[in-house]
């Protein structure tokens, strides 16, 4: 990924993307509901609250909600294959990720996930996902 | 019945025109004003997009008109669908009497396609998704499509079925882009490149120039017109997610609200439906639609389509005109759906007509399953 092709950030987002340093996944709960949310964002989309959230931190294990292997690059300079899912993590709400390790059969449907990590140019990292080598043992990811 | 009709649809050139975005609008619309017997001078209305940034303001500077009413809804293919209710309520309230929907596009003579679509900086896709380099709308249509398969235990093979049905319809439209390309089989399909597993080119739609328009008035207007009225029986509309991890069920689209809403206004029921105009962006697209429409059981829309039911002579005629699969897909089909609605109500389809077609619906659907609009048509009777 080019230095161009970094994600932004905003005031909002910046202590979601400071913790990805630290490999760590955070994840919003509204201080009105409790509801835990992502991507992040203002408005609690459960009850509606607006700036009530705390982050807390993902365990780091999911489960494949669909997915999908990409063939065709979007742009120059992006190899292919890759896997483009949608992860339901153990707190509950869904996150766009990669995956890896993880055929491309159906049988993807049944794995257990665990957290891991893909570097980028300025320090930060993109969260993705890996078949958990132990079933059930995953953690926060390396 | 809303006492609106559509009196007057057409399209402009399509497939590879080296037109630009005006020109071909320029045809769609007086094309559609021909059909009804109107002049640009009777427009009191317009609905369009993708012309410019301001796309009413544009068009109608560039038609030297000075509509009394306008919408731009930009919300992907379906807007079309929700254009023709919007301008059924304009025209009701007396804000305007002859309304033009119309679309059109050069993508393909123009090549301005990107797999990757487009990343918008300050929305959190281009934080949270776009990184991971999903294409779109591709890759999200064919997550739908994984997780249907999935769900319902469908096969790829039945999922196939829906172009190789669409291919049918098309050798019997002399308009449409693969009309001269002969049949398409399940192995052709399967056996083309993939681009987003297990969507491979032919489960993707066409990428060619095209659009069309229609003409909305009132019914009692409509009579005195050239045509017999299509009558504007029910719409309805739902709007849902932009970003691709944020709908929860990945198979709810929300198409159940939209229609449901269109049966309830019509007084009808999905068994009153004679022929549909899905949009079929993806193979994946129209399964989901057919059975939110209630025209196929949940599940089972695959296995319906496999069968036959929805080709040439079968019981349940989905996108006679070959659709954005075979025809014609210009970026946003919605427009399209609406004119072959109209021809198969006034029986003008040749080849491809339905025989005793009275009932009509199409049903629009626009970005990944993001909004959902449908519109109930029928004869006048």
């Amino acid at each position: 990924m080019t230095d161009d092709m970094l994600p932004p950030v905003d005031d909002l987002t910046a202590p979601w993307w400071d913790a990805t340093r630290e490999r760590r996944l955070l994840l919003q709960k509204c201080g009105a509901c409790a509801a835990v949310q992502h991507y992040p964002r203002r408005v609690c989309t459960s009850c509606g609250a607006v700036d009530a959230h705390t982050w807390v931190e993902a365990c780091g294990l999911g489960t494949v909600d669909s997915y999908t292997v990409v063939h065709r690059a979007p742009a120059p300079g992006v190899a292919v294959p890759y896997t483009v899912a949608r992860v339901r993590l153990a707190e509950g709400p869904l996150i766009l990720t990669r995956l890896t390790g993880v055929p491309d059969d159906g049988t993807a449907f049944d794995a257990e996930l665990e957290l891991t990590w893909l570097p980028l140019a300025d320090g930060r990292h993109l969260p993705a996902f890996r078949a958990c080598a132990v079933p059930s043992a995953g953690r926060r990811g390396d | 019945m809303s006492g609106i009709a559509l009196a007057g649809a057409a399209e402009c050139d399509l497939g590879s025109t080296g037109m630009s975005v005006l020109d071909l609008q320029v045809q769609a619309v007086k094309r559609a004003l021909d059909d009804a017997g109107l002049r640009l001078a009777d427009v009191d209305g317009m609905a369009t997009n993708n012309v410019g940034r301001f796309s009413t303001t544009a068009l109608a500077d560039y038609l030297g008109l000075r509509p009394a009413w306008v919408d731009s809804s930009f919300v992907g293919g379906s807007a079309f669908e929700a254009y023709v209710a919007r301008a059924a309520q304009a025209i009701t309230a007396g804000q305007a009497e002859v309304v033009v929907v119309s679309y059109a596009s050069n993508q393909r003579s123009a090549r301005s396609r990107s797999l990757g679509g487009v990343r918008e900086d300050h929305l959190p896709e281009a934080q949270f998704e776009v990184p991971y380099a999903p294409l779109y709308p591709i890759s999200y249509y064919a997550m739908a499509a994984q997780a249907y398969l999935h769900r319902y235990g469908a096969t790829r093979e039945q999922l196939a079925e829906v172009a190789v049905a669409a291919r049918a319809w098309a050798l019997l439209n002399p308009a449409a882009f693969r009309h001269g390309a002969g049949p398409l089989t399940v192995a052709d399909v399967l056996a083309a490149p993939m681009v987003s597993s297990p969507l491979t080119t032919a489960d993707c739609c066409l990428v060619t120039d095209g659009g069309g328009a229609v003409v909305v008035t009132s019914l009692e207007r409509a009579r005195d017109l050239r045509h017999p009225p299509a009558v504007v029986l029910g719409y309805g509309e739902s709007t849902s997610h932009t970003a691709m991890a944020t709908r929860d069920d990945i198979l709810d689209t929300g198409a159940d609200r939209s229609a449901r809403a269109a049966y309830r206004r019509a007084g009808l029921a999905p068994g009153d439906v004679d022929v549909a105009m899905v949009y079929d962006s993806f193979t994946i697209t129209p399964l989901l639609s057919l059975e939110a429409l209630g025209l196929c059981p949940p599940g089972q829309a695959a296995g319906v389509v496999a069968d036959g039911h929805t080709r040439p002579g079968g019981r349940l005629p989905v996108n006679t005109n070959g659709g954005g699969l075979s025809y014609c897909h210009p970026g946003q089909y919605g427009v399209l759906l609406l004119v072959e609605a109209v021809r198969q109500l006034r029986g003008t389809c040749g080849a491809r007509q339905v025989p005793g077609a009275e009932v009509a619906v199409a049903h629009g659907t626009g970005g990944i399953f993001s909004h959902s609009a449908t519109v109930l048509l029928g004869v006048d009777r």
